[in-house]
């Protein structure tokens, strides 16, 4: 299995890098020819969308949706994976999935800790905004926890951070894209 | 007290939620032994790692998060320029931004506790808040050590003065401790105690189980 990750110049990536090869998946540079594409999720929205649109990730990623192949969004990248996000004074994102992030109007923002996801167990969370979408899948304290559209899936929280649960759920991630790619 | 790598990773192993590095001496040298301790000790974890001590600049937390830290936190620099705060927060995003204030007799404390300044702990709070602080480490240096407990009234007045995540530090001695923490801040941080015996994680989680806090399932 093969991987690549969608950098746009901040933060930490090394996580997520290091979580995929554990589970034995390679690295690549090549977005376009990996079975898998992570849209990673530090920084905040615009930063984010200049970066990935400075190195042509944005045309990369909406192509591969198109055609049908694997992305994965962590966080940020579940947002920025919308069609707008609240974050930064309103920032357009990539449109892979109809919806749109706003800011968290409850709790203690940024809401950071681990919590339940449906009846999966906790993983690790750490954000502001939180996405409006009819493409939800999962639900965290009646936040948008995972979604799905085609051949995108997005996680608001951290696999990567999200200890021997999270490790399953990147596991299960790779395995979809691994059966998506023989189809 | 041991290897740090191999500590971080027993307690990722063992169930610990988070974990915090705190290089208190920080010296210019004690930067690049940071950078390389932080990127091996992320290769062992599977949990979030927050990394401070000697965090100056923006360029300085870059470093950090490179290496595999997943937050910063920053003391003494932001009480010296708290535009700092914000800085990093633009930069880094608010989530991945930590300030750590250390308080006696609720007096924020600069310096590694050397230094007293004028300022009071939950004003500060609100000040680091405004400028896109994502977190608060707040440590009681009154409490530190004792294990007594963590101090809660100064605890309950900085969570009280903002809207941001709180993680009490200082004084843990055991379980009905980090529960009562659990009570007023959102997080509890331990170390000594653990550091002496890490096997004391394990039992620790146990109790507070036992106790009706929510731990999760490793």
């Amino acid at each position: 299995m093969i991987f690549a990750v969608c950098e746009y110049g901040a933060g930490n990536v090394r996580s997520v890098v290091l979580a995929l090869e554990r589970l034995g998946a390679r690295r690549t540079d090549d977005v376009a020819a990996a079975d898998l594409a992570v849209l990673p999720g530090v920084g905040s929205a615009r930063a984010a969308m200049a970066g990935l649109r400075e190195r042509g990730h944005d045309a990369a990623l909406r192509e591969r949706v198109a055609a049908g192949r694997p992305v994965l969004g962590i966080c940020l990248g579940l947002q920025l994976a919308l069609e707008w996000t609240e974050e930064d004074g309103g920032v357009d994102g990539l449109g892979l999935l109809p919806g749109t992030a706003v800011r968290l109007r409850e709790g203690r923002v940024p809401r950071i800790g681990w919590a339940g996801v449906d009846d999966r167990g906790a993983f690790y969370f750490a954000h502001s905004y939180g996405a409006v979408t009819p493409a939800a899948t999962g639900w965290s304290e009646g936040i948008v926890a995972e979604v799905r559209s085609g051949s995108f899936v997005g996680c608001q929280f951290h696999p990567e951070k999200s200890g021997a649960l999270g490790a399953r759920y990147l596991e299960r991630v790779l395995e979809e894209a691994r059966s998506l790619s023989l189809a | 007290m041991g290897d740090p790598v191999e500590l971080g990773a027993a307690y990722s192993d063992a169930g610990a939620d988070e974990l915090v590095f705190l290089d208190i001496a920080a010296t210019l040298d004690g930067r690049r032994t940071l950078v390389e301790l932080v990127r091996r000790v992320a290769e062992r974890l599977a949990i979030p790692f927050t990394v401070g001590g000697g965090v100056r600049s923006v360029a300085d937390a870059d470093e950090l998060l490179a290496a595999g830290a997943d937050k910063v936190s920053v003391n003494s620099a932001a009480l010296e320029r708290p535009g700092l705060v914000t800085e990093l927060a633009e930069q880094l995003g608010s989530q991945a931004v930590v300030v750590a204030i250390d308080a006696e007799g609720g007096r924020v404390r600069s310096r590694a506790g050397t230094t007293e300044t004028a300022r009071g702990a939950a004003e500060w709070a609100r000040e680091v808040e405004e400028r896109g602080a994502g977190e608060i480490l707040l440590t009681s240096i009154d409490a530190d050590g004792t294990r007594a407990g963590y101090d809660l009234p100064l605890t309950r007045e900085v969570a009280a003065a903002v809207s941001l995540p709180v993680i009490a530090s200082g004084g843990a001695g055991g379980a009905a401790h980090v529960a009562e923490a659990l009570e007023v801040a959102q997080a509890a941080l331990l170390a000594s105690i653990l550091h002496e015996d890490p096997a004391r994680l394990a039992s620790l989680r146990g109790e507070l189980l036992a106790q009706g806090v929510q731990v999760r399932d490793v």
